[in-house]
C-alpha cells in the first residue's frame, strides 16, 4: 500500500526522465551528473586550448573581451540576478576600477609625462577594490529606499553622474574627454603581462575563479538569503534576514566585481577614455546577462561570450553574412516541420527571388544595376537573386521599414498562411540586408543583437542557460 | 512571572482609522490561542504589528516581560516569534528545502568569506541547516520529503504550501508561533490534519501557539482560549464554549437579532 502523502506517479517522475533515450535525455542524464567544479575544471580546459588556438592578435583581444564581458556579467549578476536590484550604476564600477588603476599606474598625477604613481598590480588593485566596495555600500546605502524603477532611475543618474564627474572634473588629473594613456603594463614580482594572449589567460584565469567563488556564495546561507529577498523582502525579513544590509552586500560585491573588471581592462587597453563607460557599454553587459540566463553562472559566462563574439563577427561584413544568413536558415529548420513544408519554403524562397530578379531586370535594368553587399562566394551567389538598384540607400530604407512591417505580419498570421508569408519575408530580409544592412555594420551591430535578443527572449524567457522563474504576486 | 506574549493596551491607527484599539491580549507557554473575528477585524494586523511589520501607534508589546514593540521584523523573529502568512508567501523559485534553509539565517554565523573558503564554521553549520531543514520538513510525514526537496516552491500544491510555511517559520527554532488561517482552503481530510499538527507543535515542540482562524471546527479542536476581535477591540475572551455563545460575538458574525432590534 502507498504511504499516505505521497504521490506515487509524482515520485516516479525522476525515474521516467532518466529511463528515456535520444540525445536530450542522455545530455540531461549527463548533467545531472557532472559537479559544478568538473564543469569549471572543463572550462578552463578549453579556455586553455583555444587560447593555444588563437595565433592572431585580433582574435586574442576578442577572446579577452568576451571573458571580460563574461566577468562583468557575473558582477553585475549579483545584484540584479540574485538580489533583485535592478542597478544601473554598475557601468560607474566599472569605469572606477579603469580610472582607479590608470590613475594609481601612469603619469597621470605627475607633471609633463613623468611622475605619478606607478604602483604594482598586486598593491593598485586591492586598493582599487576596496574603494570601490566602499563606494557600492554608500551606493547601496542610498538606493535602500527605493525599489524597482525608482531604484533604476536613481542608479541610472549614478551611472551617468560618473562619466559627467570624470570629463569635467580636472582635466590635468583624469585627462576629461581625451581620457588617460601610457598606462604601466599590469606589474607585480618582476613579472609583467603586455601580450594579448598574456591578458587572454589572465581574464581567463579571474572568470574561473570568479565563477568558483560566486557559486560557493550562491550556494551559503547569503545566497539564500538573496533570492529570499529577491522574491519576497517583506517575507525574506520576518524570516530573520536583515534585508538592508544584503541588499547594501549585493551592491558592494556587485561593485568590487565590477572595479577588478575595470583594472583589468584598463591594462590591457592602455588607456582610458570617458566614452569607455557609456549607458551603450551598460546595456551590453545587460544584454550578456539576460541572454545567458540572469541568475545563472554558467549562463553570465555564456552571454558574454556570445555576445561579444555575435557583435565581433557583426562588424566583419563576410562573418555578418554567415551569421544573418545562418540564423534564418536556423530558424526555418528548428521551426517548420515536417521537412516535406520546409523543402516547399526553402525552394519557394530560391524560386521567387531569380523569378523576381529576372521579371525585374527585363522591365528595368538600371534596377538591378547595384551589387549586393556581400563579397565572397556569398556575394556572388546571390548577385542574380537580390534586387539591388544602382544607388540603394533610399530603396535599402524603405525595404527596411517594409522588412519590419512583414514581420509583424508575420508574427499575426498562423498556419499554412504564415507559412506562405515566410517566402517573401526572407527575400525581403535578403534583399535589404544587401542593400542596406550590411553597408553600416556599426548601426547594424546594434540592430542585430537587439533582434537575437527579442527572438531568444520570446523563445526562452529565461535565458539560455537561466532556470524559469514565477512572480510573486505582491498582495 | 511575566505570560510569554503580552499586549498591553495596543492600539494602531492609519491616519484617522483605528485598526487595533486598546487591546490587551496574553499567551502563555504552552498555550493555544485562537483569534477569531469576522473579515477586517483586525486579526492579521495583530500579527504584523507583533512581528514588528508595523510600530503600534500605542501600548506596548512584550515577549517574555521585555518589550519588543518598535524593533525590526528581523531582530523579532530572532528573539522567538515566527510566523505563517494568511496569504502565502512562500519564495516561490526556492526549492523546498532552501526555503527552509532560508529561515535559519539568523540562527547562523558564516561571514560571505568563510562561506567562500568553506571553513570549519560555514561547512558546520550548513550541516546544521541541513539537518535541520530535515527535521521540519519530517514534521509533515513524507508530504515534503524526498525527491519534493529540490522541487522549486511553485510546483507545489495549496496545501504543501501551507505546510511548507509553517516548515519554514519553524526553522527559526521559535518559542512563539503565529498561524495565520492554517486551514483555509483546505478539504476537510486536510483541515482535520491541521487540527493534529498545531496539537502535535505544542506537545512536540513545546511551542506556544496564536492562530487565526475562521473554522470553527479548527477552533473548537486546538484552543485552550479564544478571543474574539471585532473593529480592532476585543469583544471577548474565554473558552471556546463561552467567546462561541457570547451576544456580542454572534452579533459581530451575524448582525443584531432582527426581533430584538424591534423592541428596542
Amino acid at each position: 500500500m502507498a504511504q499516505i502523502g505521497i504521490d506515487e506517479w509524482v515520485a516516479r517522475s525522476g525515474d521516467r526522465r532518466d529511463d528515456g533515450s535520444g540525445w536530450r535525455k542522455l545530455l540531461a542524464r549527463a548533467d545531472a551528473r557532472v559537479g559544478w567544479w568538473q564543469r569549471l575544471a572543463l572550462v578552463a580546459l578549453v579556455g586553455l586550448i583555444a587560447g593555444q588556438l588563437l595565433t592572431n592578435v585580433n582574435t586574442q583581444t576578442v577572446a579577452f573581451n568576451s571573458l571580460l564581458y563574461a566577468m562583468l556579467a557575473l558582477g553585475l549578476n549579483i545584484a540584479v540576478g540574485w538580489a533583485g536590484l535592478l542597478d544601473l550604476s554598475y557601468i560607474a564600477f566599472f569605469g572606477l576600477g579603469a580610472y582607479g588603476y590608470a590613475v594609481l599606474s601612469s603619469t597621470a598625477t605627475g607633471s609633463g609625462g613623468t611622475g605619478g604613481i606607478h604602483l604594482p598590480a598586486i598593491e593598485s588593485i586591492p586598493l582599487v577594490l576596496v574603494v570601490a566596495g566602499v563606494a557600492g555600500v554608500i551606493i547601496g546605502l542610498i538606493a535602500l529606499r527605493l525599489t524597482d524603477d525608482y531604484l533604476a532611475i536613481v542608479t541610472l543618474f549614478v551611472g551617468q553622474a560618473f562619466m559627467e564627474v570624470v570629463n569635467n572634473i580636472d582635466p590635468g588629473t583624469l585627462g576629461g574627454v581625451n581620457g588617460l594613456f601610457g598606462l604601466d603594463p599590469l606589474h607585480s614580482f618582476g613579472g609583467r603581462i603586455e601580450s594579448p594572449i598574456g591578458f587572454y589567460y589572465l581574464a581567463l584565469i579571474m572568470v574561473v575563479v570568479l565563477a568558483g567563488i560566486l557559486h560557493q556564495l550562491d550556494t551559503s546561507r547569503t545566497g539564500r538569503a538573496w533570492r529570499a529577498l529577491r522574491d519576497d523582502p517583506l517575507v525574506a525579513s520576518v524570516m530573520t534576514i536583515p534585508v538592508n544590509k544584503l541588499k547594501v552586500m549585493a551592491f558592494s560585491f556587485g561593485a568590487i566585481v565590477g572595479a577588478l573588471a575595470g583594472t583589468v581592462f584598463a591594462a590591457q587597453q592602455d588607456t582610458v577614455f570617458p566614452t569607455n563607460f557609456t549607458a551603450n557599454i551598460l546595456i551590453l553587459i545587460y544584454a550578456c546577462l539576460v541572454l545567458g540566463g540572469v541568475g545563472s553562472i554558467a549562463g553570465a559566462i555564456l552571454g558574454g561570450l556570445v555576445v561579444t563574439i555575435g557583435e565581433q563577427m557583426l562588424s566583419s561584413p563576410n562573418d555578418a553574412g554567415y551569421l544573418f544568413y545562418g540564423l534564418i536558415l536556423i530558424a526555418l529548420v528548428v521551426r517548420i516541420r515536417p521537412w516535406r513544408r520546409l523543402a516547399a519554403v526553402v525552394g519557394g524562397v530560391i524560386a521567387l527571388g531569380f523569378a523576381a530578379h529576372a521579371i525585374v531586370a527585363a522591365v528595368s535594368s538600371s534596377a538591378v544595376a547595384g551589387a549586393p553587399g556581400s563579397s565572397g562566394w556569398i556575394g556572388s551567389a546571390v548577385r542574380d537573386y537580390v534586387i539591388v538598384p544602382a544607388n540603394p540607400a533610399t530603396y535599402g530604407n524603405v525595404l527596411y521599414v517594409v522588412l519590419i512591417c512583414a514581420l509583424i505580419l508575420l508574427m499575426r498570421l498562423h498556419g499554412t498562411r504564415r507559412l506562405i508569408a515566410v517566402v517573401p519575408t526572407v527575400y525581403i530580409a535578403a534583399c535589404c540586408w544587401e542593400s542596406r544592412l550590411i553597408v553600416n555594420p556599426a548601426i547594424t551591430t546594434q540592430i542585430m543583437i537587439g533582434a537575437i535578443l527579442i527572438v531568444t527572449m520570446a523563445a526562452r524567457p529565461q535565458g539560455l542557460l537561466g532556470t524559469r522563474r514565477v512572480e510573486t504576486l505582491q498582495p | 512571572m511575566s505570560p510569554l506574549l503580552e499586549l498591553d493596551g495596543l492600539s494602531l491607527s492609519f491616519g484617522g482609522l483605528k485598526a487595533i484599539s486598546e487591546l490587551d491580549l496574553h499567551v502563555e507557554e504552552r498555550e493555544i490561542v485562537s483569534v477569531i473575528g469576522p473579515n477586517g477585524a483586525g486579526k492579521s494586523t495583530v500579527f504584523n504589528v507583533i512581528t514588528g511589520i508595523y510600530d503600534p501607534t500605542e501600548g506596548d508589546v512584550k515577549l517574555g516581560g521585555d518589550s519588543i514593540a518598535g524593533k525590526r521584523p528581523y531582530k523579532i523573529t530572532r528573539l522567538g516569534i515566527a510566523r505563517t502568512f494568511q496569504s502565502l508567501r512562500l519564495f516561490l523559485n526556492m526549492s523546498v528545502k532552501e526555503n527552509v534553509k532560508s529561515a535559519t539565517y539568523g540562527k547562523t554565523k558564516a561571514t560571505p568569506l568563510e562561506s567562500i573558503l568553506r571553513l570549519p564554521r560555514a561547512r558546520r553549520e550548513e550541516r546544521e541547516v541541513d539537518a535541520l531543514a530535515e527535521e521540519v520538513l519530517s514534521f509533515f510525514g513524507q508530504r515534503l520529503m524526498g525527491y519534493r526537496w529540490d522541487q522549486p516552491a511553485y510546483v507545489l500544491s495549496y496545501a504543501n504550501r501551507r505546510r511548507l510555511e509553517i516548515a519554514r517559520a519553524l526553522a527559526t527554532r521559535p518559542r512563539l508561533l503565529l498561524l495565520d488561517e492554517p486551514a483555509a482552503g483546505m478539504n476537510p481530510n486536510e483541515t482535520h490534519e491541521v487540527t493534529e499538527l498545531i496539537g502535535r507543535l505544542r506537545d512536540e515542540l513545546g511551542l506556544a501557539i496564536l492562530v487565526i482562524e475562521h473554522d470553527m471546527h479548527v477552533v473548537e479542536g486546538i484552543s485552550d482560549r479564544v478571543v474574539a476581535l471585532d473593529h480592532g477591540v476585543k469583544i471577548a475572551e474565554g473558552s471556546y464554549r463561552s467567546v462561541a455563545r457570547d451576544p456580542a460575538v454572534v452579533e459581530a458574525y451575524l448582525g443584531r437579532d432582527p426581533e430584538a432590534l424591534a423592541e428596542e
